[in-house]
């Protein structure tokens, strides 16, 4: 089999029609453009989406799951198989939301391999009052420095700074549209009440957002000891602690184990974003049957194309058998062409994919308060570009190949004889 | 005997659309070095069907066929297309050129195929045969622009690209005039008698049969006369 002969001929072919081998590069192009265009797009959004998600929260919570069904004294003493008991409006317990020895917990975490950064928090209800109305919130007293190292807060800061909660102990961090809501800006009081009824007046020293509606509307930061001061607790009383790993997808069993060690209640991001995760996993989904869909009708027009190729062609492959040219090499001429035609309209495909993709992720997108976006949020990965050339190569090859081993079954006699 | 080239021992041949039918009745004959053969007969005597049996692409047959001293029957499609490759070559009656191609790549390609020569030899041959056959001043033409005669004397500078032993021809006259009929005579003696090369040819033309050295007359299947 002489390969360079056969592509010679295939060459000759593609370039005697030029525009059916354009129309069948066309119809690769457009499908792996789409591919391209799609998944890029697809894991950008994911992408975007988790890094909301995982940027805004810990990627382990250790916490105190206050449960108020707790088990009647009378279960406790009198049991058996043979027993019924009923208690009748059993009151909660009172419990703290404390975590016992938080900060020992918090020292003695962050020298555990993987560990990122620990941040120890205070958080509490708080309702804010503006005028005669309430507005309900959350209080969080944060270590700044600790806090930053995980949610890297400067980025989030829109006016003032949280550098001020430093030197100034009664300042507060609102979130944007919360401020909005409460009508102050840098420099206002706001009155914080706790729902034990404990009352401070803090100065607003800065605003952030997350671009997360459920985080902006809501929450706001202060020192540690100012919570710990309008809860009326000691310097050790710690609620939360949060975890920030290197490797996010270690969190999940870390936190399996910080459980087990201090028996505490401990929260993965995982749990935390199923929705988020299941998501993903929808989409990209979607995006593989979308993007195959096309590649498939791209790949049912080469066969089409190859198909009628080798019908004109029922002449000179005659030929090309009687002067001695064998069924592998009649294969070669026309799996080469279909070869060719992929591997053209995929670099093509590759090319405009990425333009595409690069004008969405430029293109101006106006999303509001709620959402950190300012353009379609883009991926660009070489795996995406080298899996797509992949997939129009494969689906050029298959719908080349039948009607190639067609033509190598072509019996000369009867078309040399006509 | 040393010098036969062809030998056909026993060829039946049968079709089975629209019923079973035979062909080909116990065919025998040989064919000699540097011989020109002619096989004549009417319309459907089977002489065509025996020349495509003969050019090794009709393998649906019973007998025995022997080329250059090595048995042809039962060998692999792949090997006889190399087999045809080295050692026939062919002109048929619509001088079947590649349409897409150059005069000069159609003549070039069966060279090209079986790969002895460097393209550069190559090409200095094929403008060789085109010579032979008057065409050389049309080498770099598209061939689908060339006239019926021109094409087939490109079709026959093809076929003796690689010196096959044996040039088959299905009614290489038949469809052209007498002048270029006449042309096409003159190559093919003149490969016959000066290169030694063996030329067997199935045609209507009485006038180009009688030019030849022998003449194997068929009827309804069988060699009526000429046989060996």
């Amino acid at each position: 089999m002489n390969l360079n002969l056969s592509f010679q001929i295939a060459k000759t072919h593609l370039l005697a029609k030029k525009r059916q081998t354009l129309v069948a590069m066309l119809g690769v192009t457009f499908g792996i453009a789409m591919f391209i265009v799609m998944i890029s797009f697809m894991q950008g959004v994911n992408q975007f989406l988790e890094d909301s998600a995982l940027d805004a929260s810990p990627h382990v919570r250790i916490y105190n799951d206050v449960n108020t069904q707790r088990p009647s004294i009378l279960d406790a003493v009198e049991n058996g198989d043979d027993q019924i008991n009923i208690v009748y409006h059993q009151k909660p317990k009172q419990q703290l939301t404390r975590i016992k020895n938080g900060l020992q917990m918090v020292s003695m975490i962050e020298q555990m391999p993987g560990v990122l950064g620990v941040s120890p928090e205070v958080s509490s209800q708080a309702f804010f009052n503006n005028g005669p109305i309430q507005i309900s919130g959350v209080i969080a007293g944060i270590d700044y420095p600790r806090e930053n190292r995980l949610y890297n807060l400067d980025s989030r800061i829109k006016t003032g700074s949280f550098k001020s909660l430093l030197a100034n102990p009664n300042g507060i961090v609102l979130g944007a549209t919360l401020a909005r809501k409460l009508n102050v800006k840098v420099g206002d009081k706001v009155s914080v009440t706790t729902p034990l009824g404990g009352n401070i007046t803090l100065r607003v020293v800065g605003t952030f957002g997350f671009g997360i509606g459920t985080v902006d509307n809501i929450r706001c930061y202060t020192s540690i000891s100012t919570v710990q001061e309008i809860l009326g607790k000691d310097a050790s009383y710690i609620t939360d602690i949060h975890i920030k790993m290197n490797d996010p997808l270690q969190a999940i069993a870390f936190g399996k184990n910080l459980s087990k060690q201090f028996n505490t209640y401990t929260e993965d991001w995982s749990t935390a974003n199923q929705a988020i995760l299941a998501g993903e996993k929808i989409r990209n989904v979607m995006t593989f049957v979308v993007s195959m869909t096309l590649l498939v009708v791209a790949g049912f027009g080469i066969y089409n194309i190859m198909n009628m190729n080798v019908i004109n062609k029922l002449k000179d492959i005659a030929i090309l058998k009687a002067t001695g040219f064998g069924g592998k090499d009649v294969v070669a001429v026309f799996l080469l062409q279909a070869i060719i035609i992929g591997l053209a309209g995929g670099l093509l495909g590759l090319v405009i994919g990425f333009g595409i993709s690069y004008l969405l992720s430029i293109s101006p997108f106006e999303t509001g308060d709620m959402i950190s976006l300012k353009t379609f949020p883009v991926v660009f990965r070489v795996e995406y570009y080298v899996m797509g050339l992949a997939f129009g190569l494969i689906t050029t090859i298959l719908a080349g190949y039948f009607p190639s081993k067609k033509a190598s079954k072509i019996d000369p006699v009867a078309i040399l004889r006509g | 005997m040393s010098n036969t080239v062809l030998q056909a021992s026993h060829i039946n041949k049968y079709f089975y659309e629209p019923e079973k039918f035979q062909v080909l009745e116990n065919v025998n004959f040989e064919v000699k070095k540097g011989e020109f053969l002619s096989i004549v007969g009417k319309s459907g005597c089977g002489k065509s069907t025996l020349l495509y049996i003969l050019s090794t692409m009709d393998t649906d047959y019973e007998g025995n066929l022997e080329m250059n001293g090595s048995r042809l029957t039962g060998l692999s499609q792949d090997r006889l297309a190399d087999f045809r490759n080295e050692h026939l070559g062919f002109v048929f009656q619509f001088h079947f050129l590649l349409a897409e191609f150059t005069v000069l790549q159609n003549v070039m390609l069966p060279a090209q195929k079986l790969g002895k020569y460097s393209t550069k030899e190559i090409e200095a041959r094929a403008y060789e045969k085109l010579k032979l056959v008057n065409m050389e001043d049309y080498a770099r033409k598209q061939s689908s622009k060339l006239s019926g005669g021109q094409q087939q004397r490109v079709a026959i500078a093809r076929a003796l690209i690689n010196d096959p032993t044996i040039i088959m021809g299905d009614e290489p006259t038949g469809n052209l005039d007498k002048a270029n009929s006449n042309l096409v005579f003159d190559i093919f003696r003149k490969i016959s008698h000066e290169n030694h090369q063996t030329i067997i040819t199935v045609t209507h033309d009485p006038d180009f049969a009688k030019g030849g050295d022998r003449i194997i007359e068929m009827s309804d299947g069988k060699i009526v006369s000429g046989g060996r």
